[in-house]
């Protein structure tokens, strides 16, 4: 894809997910400031609040106070606390990030030299007992939900055993299970896709050919075939990133990590909309300025993407 | 369903059927029978797991909400299917435009997180149970839609269903006649599987608070209420915990080995018993000195022996040429030549280079030596590097040059082979079939190689392409005393490079002759193969002369002489004995020596 449409596409995006969190409001039956406020609220609190929220003005008027909004940095602000959302979402984010980020590097560190590992011991159907036992892990690892591992976790390492901090952030040691749970799942899907990979590239002629050149076996996987594992890597890896950050709203939650997730289980439990909103508008930015960075990258490590994209 | 993980995933699912059935009736009771004397209780003799505030037992509770559990879980799949479906048929019945937008649309819904999408959704639909199941159903469909849409991209360029887009056949008719039906099992199954992560997102929702609320309660719920417990009572947890993850996983594993059965690939060839193989009497080994001489080699893979027992020499300086039809075991008589039969292949028998076992030389020796040459140039190249550092490797690596000088003689052999030298910087890709080809080969003249083994050099190159590349081979041959082994179905390629031609045929060498020699080749093969090629006086108002019937499979090479079902002069000893090789061919009945001028009968 050219560069233009790459950038076209992501504004397009973009202009997608304001749309949408905007259109969530209004998408809610009844009326969201009843709901927030609650079946008891006197009428005249809720029309005050109403026109507080702008919500009394034409749908236009709104919207494009919205939008003006959104590019100033003015979320919004919440329902319950008054805060400006873009100051809750600044608060809260960081810690999301960092939990995010430190598990995506867990996995890729873990999953390709182990992915490379185990195809280079069952090429051809050799190694069946390694075979079995990375299938069934990786197996087991990617359909076990992490909430059940965060929970087993905290039960047998937090609270029986007592080796780790349970719940919140404070220093390396409380990164632990919330990374491990989140991890294990990403970790195992991809281990299992860099080694199908592998194995593909290992039948390609330009392996047998680098063979026939008797290089040692580290240059054949290393320089060689790592290159050319990476795409599908990266892609998967891109898409397991934004997954994660979907799972880490339930890490958040069972570890009660100051992050941005349990803010929006919050806001979404309280009927917190403007909150919920500004953590749509967030989340969306962020996977898909994920998936534009993949992309990108893509593009400067695959030297025949640039070529394909422009057939 | 015959793996081991079905075998798990079927009784897990079997079990959890089993309870949601039986689970309310039987325990539905105790669930929810109050007792404000034993609240908040861990584990005991009357309540295994705890009670929780109302002083209900956990464990009854867990069984009893399983039929709920499933139950949402089933609802949302279906919510998710159809609206996935239906989104990802919408391209298949809209325009060109109108399809690619909804695929764009499908695409980027696909990339947002699920479980952000499910709670979104489920915000917009309400909170609550409704809200729950709706949102896992909306935040199931997108991935839904976009295996409809490959699915049914896939089938709308089948032959079939362009012939019927010609007739005039309607979008819809094609959609509804055509493609759904076609593409319908696969969906069935990965709607199956998507089941199972219904159950679990729901279970994540209800964990968050967002889905089932009391006096209702599914397995997320239990979770929820129980989760702020885990501190003090750990095992509160345990019965809605283990109970979601035997049902999800169970679900999962049959989703998947179902969707695995549907893509199921072809079984690679087990390990069976080894064959055991007639040798027969190998032709004489290569002249004395030979540099490279292979004595009754032998490749097999299990069951299947694809090289039966090939001997032939190679003299310094000489281009030998093996010919022979797809599976007739040349190939793998080069890969075996180079010691590069993958596994599980097995090799017996014996290759030396100049003297010397394939085995004894040192990486370096046999990386600069011999030199490898495949056919596909497009492959042989790897596509991440650029042209030069790939062929400067040799040098760096067996012949302890620097980087710099290592580029240098790279860039050389480049301009030897005739590719200009400032290509070194491209990547493969940049480069035409001819100058990849050309590339692999100045590939090979890294070192200083004594034998060059071109496995069907030129079989993906057009024909101009083709002879270039047989010039350049030949060209090395003669400047460099190269030899070379040049593999080929093409006899027309190899009797023109050649001076000696090894005729294969299901895995055996039929025949050996000086190329000059193949219009009066002995073995009725040979003197069909060399039939089947035209030439300037070939009668063109006949028919091409063919070979009728086929080789045999590797795996079901007869006894006796493997051509005998397709050779007019065959005889019930060619059925029953193996012809040996005698004086340059193995055949009962030979051609004689000197045919006259024009006989083509055979």
């Amino acid at each position: 894809m050219s560069r233009g449409r790459r950038a076209g596409r992501f504004v397009l995006s973009l202009g997608g997910v304001v749309v949408a969190s905007f259109a969530m409001l209004h998408l809610i039956p009844g009326d969201p400031v009843r709901a927030a406020l609650g079946p008891t609220a006197p009428r005249e609190a809720v029309e005050r609040r109403r026109a507080e929220l702008g919500l009394d003005r034409p749908l236009l008027d709104q919207f494009l106070a919205y939008v003006g909004g959104v590019f100033r940095g003015d979320l919004g602000e919440s329902f319950l606390s008054r805060r400006p959302a873009a100051e809750i979402v600044a608060d809260r984010l960081p810690a999301t990030v960092q939990l995010v980020v430190a598990t995506m590097l867990l996995a890729l560190a873990v999953a390709v030299p182990l992915g490379m590992w185990v195809a280079a011991r069952t090429e051809n159907g050799r190694g069946r007992r390694t075979d079995l036992a990375f299938t069934t892990t990786t197996g087991a690892l990617s359909v076990i939900p992490e909430f059940l591992l965060a929970v087993g976790m905290v039960a047998v390492l937090g609270v029986t055993l007592g080796w780790l901090p349970v719940a919140g952030k404070d220093g390396a040691a409380s990164f632990v299970m919330p990374v491990l749970a989140l991890a294990a799942g990403p970790t195992a899907l991809l281990a299992r896709l860099v080694r199908v990979e592998t194995l593909r590239e290992l039948g390609s002629d330009y392996v047998r050919l680098a063979r026939a050149k008797r290089l040692p076996t580290h240059r054949v996987y290393f320089r060689h075939l790592l290159p050319n594992t990476l795409t599908a890597t990266l892609t998967t890896g891109g898409l397991l990133l934004c997954s994660l950050l979907g799972g880490s709203v339930v890490i958040e939650y069972v570890f009660q990590w100051p992050g941005l997730g349990g803010a929006t289980v919050d806001a979404i439990v309280n009927k917190d909309y403007a909150l919920a909103q500004a953590a749509v508008l967030v989340y969306g930015t962020v996977s898909l300025t994920v998936l534009l960075a993949v992309d990108v990258a893509l593009g400067l490590l695959d030297p025949r993407s640039a070529l394909r994209s422009r057939g | 369903m015959r793996t081991l993980s079905a075998r798990v995933g079927l009784a897990l699912v079997a079990v959890t059927l089993v309870l949601a059935v039986v689970g309310p009736w039987v325990w539905g009771e105790e669930a929810v029978r109050f007792d404000p004397l034993h609240t908040l209780e861990g584990h005991s003799s009357a309540h295994w797991l705890g009670t929780d505030d109302g002083g209900r037992d956990m464990l009854a509770r867990t069984l009893a909400a399983t039929r709920l559990s499933v139950w949402l879980a089933f609802l949302a799949t279906l919510i998710g299917a159809c609206l996935g479906v239906t989104l990802g048929a919408l391209p298949s019945v809209l325009g060109p435009r109108g399809a690619r937008a909804v695929t764009a649309v499908i695409n980027g819904l696909v990339a947002i997180p699920v479980l952000l999408l499910a709670m979104f959704a489920a915000l917009v639909a309400g909170t609550g149970t409704t809200g729950a199941v709706v949102g896992i159903g909306v935040a199931s469909a997108p991935g839904l839609a976009r295996l409809t849409r490959t699915l049914a991209a896939g089938v709308e360029g089948a032959d079939y269903v362009l012939a019927a887009r010609m007739l005039g056949t309607g979008r819809l008719r094609v959609l509804t006649r055509h493609v759904l039906p076609n593409i319908a099992e696969p969906l069935i199954l990965s709607v199956t599987a998507s089941l199972g992560y219904a159950l679990l997102g729901l279970a994540t929702l209800s964990l968050l608070g967002l889905g089932v609320r009391p006096p209702e309660y599914d397995w997320g719920r239990l979770l929820h209420d129980a989760l702020p417990r885990v501190y003090v009572d750990p095992e509160v947890i345990a019965g809605p915990a283990l109970a979601v993850a035997v049902a999800g996983i169970g679900f999962t594993l049959v989703g998947e080995s179902l969707a695995r059965a549907a893509a199921r690939a072809p079984v690679p060839p087990g390990d069976g018993e080894e064959a055991d193989v007639p040798l027969g009497r190998s032709p004489r080994p290569g002249p004395s000195g030979a540099l490279l001489e292979v004595r009754d080699l032998t490749v097999s893979f299990g069951g299947v022996t694809p090289v039966r027992g090939v001997s032939f020499g190679v003299a310094p300086g000489e281009v030998v040429g093996i010919v022979g039809e797809s599976g007739s075991g040349k190939s793998l008589t080069a890969l075996a030549v180079g010691g590069l039969v993958p596994y599980p292949g097995r090799v017996r028998g014996s290759v030396l280079l100049e003297g010397r076992p394939l085995l004894s030389l040192s990486r370096s020796e046999l990386g600069t030596r011999l030199a490898m040459v495949f056919q596909d140039p497009m492959a042989a190249l790897n596509p991440a590097l650029r042209v030069g550092p790939q062929l400067a490797e040799t040098g760096t690596v067996h012949l302890g040059l620097t980087r710099r000088s290592a580029l240098a003689r790279a860039v050389a052999r480049l301009e030897r082979t005739g590719v200009p030298g400032a290509r070194a910087r491209a990547h493969p890709h940049e480069l035409s079939g001819g100058m990849r080809q050309r590339a692999v080969i100045a590939m090979g003249l890294m070192g200083d190689p004594r034998l060059i083994v071109a496995d069907e050099p030129t079989t993906a190159l057009d024909a101009t392409v083709q002879r270039r590349v047989l010039d350049l081979l030949a060209e090395i041959n003669a400047a460099s005393g190269t030899a070379a082994l040049l593999i080929s179905h093409d006899i027309a390629v190899v009797s023109s490079r050649c001076s000696r031609v090894l005729v294969m045929y299901a895995g055996r060498i039929v025949e050996e002759l000086p190329s000059d020699a193949l219009r009066s080749a002995r073995h009725p093969y040979t003197r069909a193969l060399v039939a089947s090629v035209p030439t300037l006086d070939t009668d063109r108002a006949e028919p091409l002369a063919t070979i009728p019937g086929a080789q045999p499979a590797p795996s079901d090479v007869p006894a006796g002489c493997a051509f005998a079902p397709r050779c007019a002069r065959a005889t019930s000893l060619c059925t029953t004995a193996l012809p040996a090789f005698e004086s340059g061919v193995a055949c009962h009945h030979p051609h004689e020596e000197r045919p006259r001028a024009g006989e083509e009968e055979w």
